[in-house]
């Protein structure tokens, strides 16, 4: 697809309404240009993904959304609402929640208070006993040391604590990154099941093979732009060029 | 024996005074990543405010503890919206250096209108007087300064180690940007932050006013210990800065019983050997 065209007809949506519109987005680590004009939406209730190489801007791509990387320009729209001037704080506190790659599991925090970090930005959470549903483990290891806990557990943990904030719309880097097959399947229902619970998820991934379980619809992003997009009933008639975008 | 019952009390006394400066050192380095030179200085302004409360505004030693402290901390968070904000990131010897002007300002213009001497601070009348322990004379005040020194260091320890907004403190201190991407406005956090470090110095400056009268350089002479006993504890740990605050004022009093010549030296000579054994300090993490 040309990107002109993408900037004017993005994909057509599964669901609900739009909650999330980028346009000509452009970010900067110091003086390396990295995104070069992205142009995607996200609607209400969806599970989007974002697909590419390393290094092909996702993670980059969910960071100005979030509002961590200070230079961007373009335009970001949540909610009908501008943010590509916002500060991470605010954009937080108008309901956008992350998981980072890296996780960012506190080491000087037990459990708990991981778990309790985030401050509730508005109405509408999973309360704490819904939450240690999803991840039972974490309820046994409440009093450990945040980053005592095994990788998969910091993963849930990681997820974990951003279901409580009320935040309906979560971006997740790469939940299942050098995770055990089990365990990644639990991520899975986890992800589905919050889509059912009626929250917008952007996901990026490495693993298709994994997020054509949760994804409704895929981008894919190289040299910081989006080049691709599909639904997930299209993804079977992607395959090909899919494995060339992503060298696999 | 009662001159080193007398020396020891001494060094619990100072012992408080090392513990508040560097437990302020502490905070104000794990969250601005900033080696407070000024913390003298503003130790120093904490006493100026206690005197000034009482001979201009007639205002007591007891709601001087409560006011200099928030006086001499405002006057901190102005320094650090104003300044020392644009330093994140940067190396350290920047702060230093900022901060170490800003000292040697402050000091400057407080010499200039009020000389090198002394100006006398009376103890409070419900702490003068002492007590006879029996196995030593005990002086009220001086009781007082020990225990409320300990317990404001404790109360700072639990704020920090044991709540929710201690919990967002220790957080930030580790990775701010994700915390501010939580919803918390970290920036607002590094001033309060400041604050707080600048306030437990004005709080010991209050506490010191009438032991040691109120002088432009009194933050001066007592920094350079007090930063001995920051690189013998470690820049990281809160507990461990208040132990060792104390623990180097007893072994400084204890020297000055036992080989009173070394007594001014101890510290240093300690430090050498912390920095020769664990360049970290005993509690510390890496700078
Ligand atoms: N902090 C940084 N400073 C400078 N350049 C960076 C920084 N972080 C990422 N980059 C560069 O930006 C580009 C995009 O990185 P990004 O992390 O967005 O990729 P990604 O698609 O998430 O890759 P991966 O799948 O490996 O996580 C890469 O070329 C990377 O080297
Ligand atoms: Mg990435």
């Amino acid at each position: 697809m040309p990107e002109t065209a993408m900037a004017e007809a993005p994909v057509k949506a599964a669901t609900g309404g739009n909650i999330l519109q980028v346009r000509n987005l452009e970010a900067w680590y110091g003086e390396s240009h990295i995104l070069h004009g992205i142009n995607f939406d996200v609607n209400a209730g969806e599970v989007v993904t974002l697909l590419g190489r390393n290094g092909a801007g996702k993670t980059t791509t969910l960071k100005s959304i979030m509002g961590i990387i200070s230079k961007r320009a373009g335009s970001i729209q949540f909610n009908n609402q501008e943010i590509i001037r916002a500060t991470s704080d605010k954009i937080a506190r108008m309901g956008i929640a992350f998981c980072p790659e890296e996780r960012g599991i506190f080491s000087s925090l037990d459990v708990k208070e991981n778990l309790l970090l985030p401050p509730v930005v508005r109405a509408g959470g999973l309360p704490l006993e819904q939450i240690f549903d999803l991840f039972p483990n974490l309820k046994e290891r409440l009093s450990s040391q945040g980053t005592k806990l095994s990788g998969g557990e910091q993963q849930m943990l990681a997820i974990a604590r951003i279901l409580r904030t009320g935040a309906s719309f979560l971006m997740l880097d790469e939940p299942t990154e050098g995770l055990a097959p089990v365990i990644i399947q639990q991520i899975g229902h986890t992800i589905a099941r919050l889509k059912k619970e009626g929250f917008t998820i952007l996901l990026v991934e490495q693993n298709f093979r994994f997020a054509s379980t949760v994804a409704d619809r895929y981008y894919v992003v190289e040299h910081g732009k989006i080049i691709d997009g599909f639904s997930n009933a299209e993804l079977a008639a992607n395959m090909d060029k899919l494995h060339t975008y992503l060298g696999v | 024996m009662q001159a080193l019952y007398a020396q020891l009390l001494v060094g619990l006394i100072n012992g408080s005074f090392y513990a508040l400066l560097s437990l302020g050192l502490a905070v104000i380095f794990g969250m601005l990543n900033i080696i407070n030179f000024a913390h003298g200085a503003l130790y120093m302004m904490g006493a100026f405010a206690a005197y000034f409360l009482l001979n201009v505004g007639g205002i007591s030693y007891w709601w001087a503890l409560l006011l200099a402290p928030i006086i001499v901390g405002i006057f901190g968070m102005i320094l650090e919206r104003t300044m020392l904000k644009f330093l994140t990131g940067l190396d350290h010897l920047y702060g230093l250096l900022l901060t170490f002007g800003i000292a040697l300002i402050v000091q400057g213009v407080f010499q200039n209108y009020f000389g090198s001497s002394g100006l006398p601070y009376a103890i409070p009348d419900q702490l003068k007087g002492g007590m006879n322990l029996g196995f030593m004379f005990l002086p009220i005040y001086r009781g007082w300064v020990v225990v409320f020194s300990l317990v404001v260091c404790l109360g700072t320890w639990f704020l920090i180690e044991k709540t929710r907004l201690g919990a967002y403190l220790r957080a930030a201190t580790e990775n701010p940007t994700l915390v501010r991407a939580f919803g918390i406005n970290v920036p607002r956090m590094i001033t309060l932050t400041y604050g707080l470090g600048v306030g437990l110095a004005a709080l010991a400056g209050v506490l010191s006013a009438p032991i040691n009268q109120v002088r432009p350089l009194m933050g001066a002479d007592l920094i350079i210990v007090v930063f001995a006993v920051v690189v013998i504890g470690g820049m990281g740990s809160i507990m461990g800065s208040i132990i060792t605050g104390f623990a180097l004022g007893v072994i400084e009093g204890l020297t000055k019983y036992f080989y009173p010549e070394a007594s001014n030296t101890v510290v240093f000579v300690l430090m050498v050997l912390v920095l020769l054994v664990k360049p970290t300090g005993l509690t510390g993490r890496a700078a």
